[in-house]
């Protein structure tokens, strides 16, 4: 390639150009641009599609599919609380309305100060110690609105 | 003097606070100026009593739990022994007396991690005998087993393994679906992060049995210290030789869809495509992975087959009911006072598992249903805890039993509101390829909705709807919805009432 790119796009190229050698290479590659890039920018799917032999709508249809991948940044920390039904036996409904209230937020939303992001999920096999959920990756149990904004907010190291 | 102390690092324990008492006991100990070897192990499963800390005392692993950090100075202060968290030894605690652990022998138990405990705890027993079978002879022992797909469908393995076996192709793979969505379930989780080896085993035993030199886990990406442990587990193992050499596994990891937990959509997800469901025929066992001969099996149904091949078929299928052979781990969840894994032979009764072992509710009040299956399973009332947990026996009974999570609800719950959830999961999760659950799921919210505001039409039409999505689904997302939704309605009418009504 002798058109110039942006770094972000240099990178995925990167990353997609290492992994083309596995079967069904894409996955791995969203998941990897993902980890380094914070999110998965638009620039990144023409080096992408490139390297793996696919078509941008391909890959923009993947995106679009897995609730995982974001096309667009998220907050410092990614809260995620499990709506499921062994959490719901636990309050999760009640947990999920007071923590959208306390971060001015709806499911999926950012806080305004861009310090997190909220993500309803459907179990994190934490069943038997619910409402449960996770603080980037940090799990909690028995959580409560007050300790999860609390977590949420602590300033990222 | 110099201790070993045992500390689970499962998620649940973690989650409960299981590394603030890691760095307490070692602070305590540091002070005090003894020296402690602190094994971070899988989860025994009580969940109730995590973060549980272990020790050994003439050959007897005693508990402590559930401890908090503060309690760490008066366990050092009793020389860990009076203390009032003590639980006594660990193994005569009811809750763990009463199982038979076969596939979970080793998890809470040992460092996951250490490949020579696992294998002076029976590991490499099973595959060392796989080695000297032909691999005919595998697959025979396997069905002879009576082991059925631990997933949910209940699918005999070995018939499955015994297709990949016959089936044309110079490559086949092994695929492990460790996409364990359903809530209400943790066994794999539990097993990945406690007892890896075990997984890689009966993934090693697979390959042997049909010919498969490539193994692939595709781990859901909300276990994250799944992901982490197997990872690192996939590396001893190649470090020791133990894979590599004729058969190798790779870690997948999905990325948050729940329909990828059915296998078809799982294949497609693996091979980098949206997780949409297939039509089948073909079945993966002739067209799987990259359109090659698959076998695709659950956590738990790989990793009950080393004990099988240690032990025998004949060992395995002693335990069971009818045509439920072997162990099972319950998992019971959601508003329980006891809640965690319990592996048991199949064919206890709802009522023995709640009642008399997981003590009912943790609120204290009465149980008003439980969820056997998953999201897609049906909602028992307290009337039928007497339907016995076999596959055949939840069927007849109207529901599934699936991959054996069964989630509690108080009589606080409304279960028009869980009917309404159902259908709205399905909805959320749809990967969209079939209309019965692409459109059925949006249209099953609406008619609940009106349903619950009076509309006497409306309970006719939901009776139609789940029949549509029952029988024109493709997968079992569109035609298990129905299962909750209808028990709930069956059950519980007096919850899809409208409020003002139910009020008078």
């Amino acid at each position: 390639m002798t058109r110039e790119e942006t770094p972000n796009a240099q990178r995925a190229r990167e990353i997609a150009a290492a992994h083309a050698g596995m079967d069904g290479p894409l996955l791995p590659v969203l998941h990897a641009v993902q980890h380094v890039l914070g999110h998965i920018p638009r620039e990144t799917l023409v080096p992408m599609a490139e390297e793996l032999d696919l078509s941008v709508a391909e890959i923009h249809g993947v995106i679009s599919f897995y609730p995982d991948f974001r096309t667009e940044p998220g907050g410092r920390r990614m809260l995620k609380v499990c709506r499921a039904e062994a959490c719901q036996a636990m309050g999760a409904d009640r947990l999920g309305e007071d923590l959208r209230t306390r971060l001015g937020v709806d499911w999926h939303g950012t806080t305004a100060d861009g310090a997190v992001t909220l993500e309803p999920v459907y179990c994190l096999g934490l069943c038997a110690c619910g409402p449960a959920a996770l603080v980037d990756e940090t799990p909690v149990a028995l959580a409560t609105a007050e300790r999860l904004e609390r977590m949420a907010r602590e300033v990222v190291g | 003097m110099s201790l070993t102390l045992y500390l689970p690092q499962d998620a649940a324990a973690l989650a409960l606070g299981a590394d603030a008492v890691a760095a307490a006991l070692s602070a305590e100990a540091a002070a005090r100026g003894i020296e402690v070897r602190l094994v971070r192990t899988g989860s025994r499963g009580m969940v109730w009593l995590e973060p549980l800390l272990e020790i050994e005392r003439d050959g007897v692993r005693h508990g402590f739990g559930p401890l908090e950090a503060s309690d760490t100075g008066a366990l050092f202060e009793s020389d860990f022994s009076d203390h009032p968290k003590a639980l006594g030894p660990v193994e005569a605690i009811p809750f763990l007396a009463r199982q038979t652990r076969l596939t979970f022998a080793r998890c809470g138990v040992i460092d996951p991690l250490d490949l020579d405990a696992y294998r002076s705890h029976g590991g490499l027993k099973g595959l060392a005998r796989a080695r000297t079978m032909a691999p005919a002879e595998i697959v025979a022992e396997v069905i002879e087993s009576g082991l059925r797909g631990r997933g949910g469908a209940g699918f005999p393995t070995g018939i499955k393994w015994k297709t990949v076996l016959e089936a044309e192709g110079a490559q086949k793979y092994i695929v492990c679906n460790a996409d364990e969505g359903d809530s209400g379930t943790f066994a794999d989780r539990m097993l990945m992060e406690g007892d890896p080896f075990c997984l890689i085993e009966g993934m090693s035993i697979a390959g042997l049995a049909v010919g498969a030199s490539r193994g692939y886990v595709y781990c859901r990406s909300e276990y994250p210290h799944a992901i982490r442990t197997f990872g690192a587990a996939l590396e001893v193992a190649h470090g020791a030789g133990l894979l590599g050499d004729g058969f190798d596994i790779e870690l997948r990891v999905g990325a948050g869809s729940y329909v990828c937990g059915e296998e078809t959509a799982l294949l497609n997800s693996m091979e980098g495509k949206r997780g949409t469901v297939r039509a089948k025929p073909p079945l993966p066992a002739h067209k799987g992975f990259m359109g090659r001969p698959t076998v695709i099996n659950n956590v738990i149904s790989l990793a009950s087959v080393p004990v099988i091949l240690a032990e025998g078929a004949a060992y395995y299928k002693s335990f069971g009911l009818g045509r439920s052979l072997g162990t099972v781990p319950l998992q019971i969840a959601g508003n329980v006072k006891h809640g965690g894994l319990f592996e048991a032979a199949f064919g206890m009764t709802i009522r023995e598992l709640i009642e008399d072992i997981c003590g009912g509710t943790s609120s204290g009040r009465s149980v008003k249903a439980v969820q056997i299956g998953g999201p897609l399973g049906a909602y028992f009332p307290a009337h039928m805890f007497d339907t016995a947990l076999g596959y055949e026996e939840c069927d007849a009974a109207g529901g599934l039993i699936g991959h054996a999570g069964i989630v509690v609800f108080d009589d606080t719950s409304d279960m028009g509101a869980m009917a309404r959830f159902a259908m709205e999961f399905c909805a959320v999760e749809s990967c969209g390829t079939c209309t019965p659950c692409r459109i059925g799921a949006v249209r099953g919210v609406e008619v609940i909705d009106r349903i619950r505001a009076g509309d006497p039409a409306a309970p006719a039409i939901l009776a139609d709807l789940c029949e549509t999505m029952r029988e024109g689904s493709l997968c079992a997302l569109g035609g298990f919805t129905p299962y909750p939704v209808e028990s709930a309605l069956k059950y519980f009418p007096e919850d899809f009432i409208p409020q003002k009504e139910a009020a008078e």
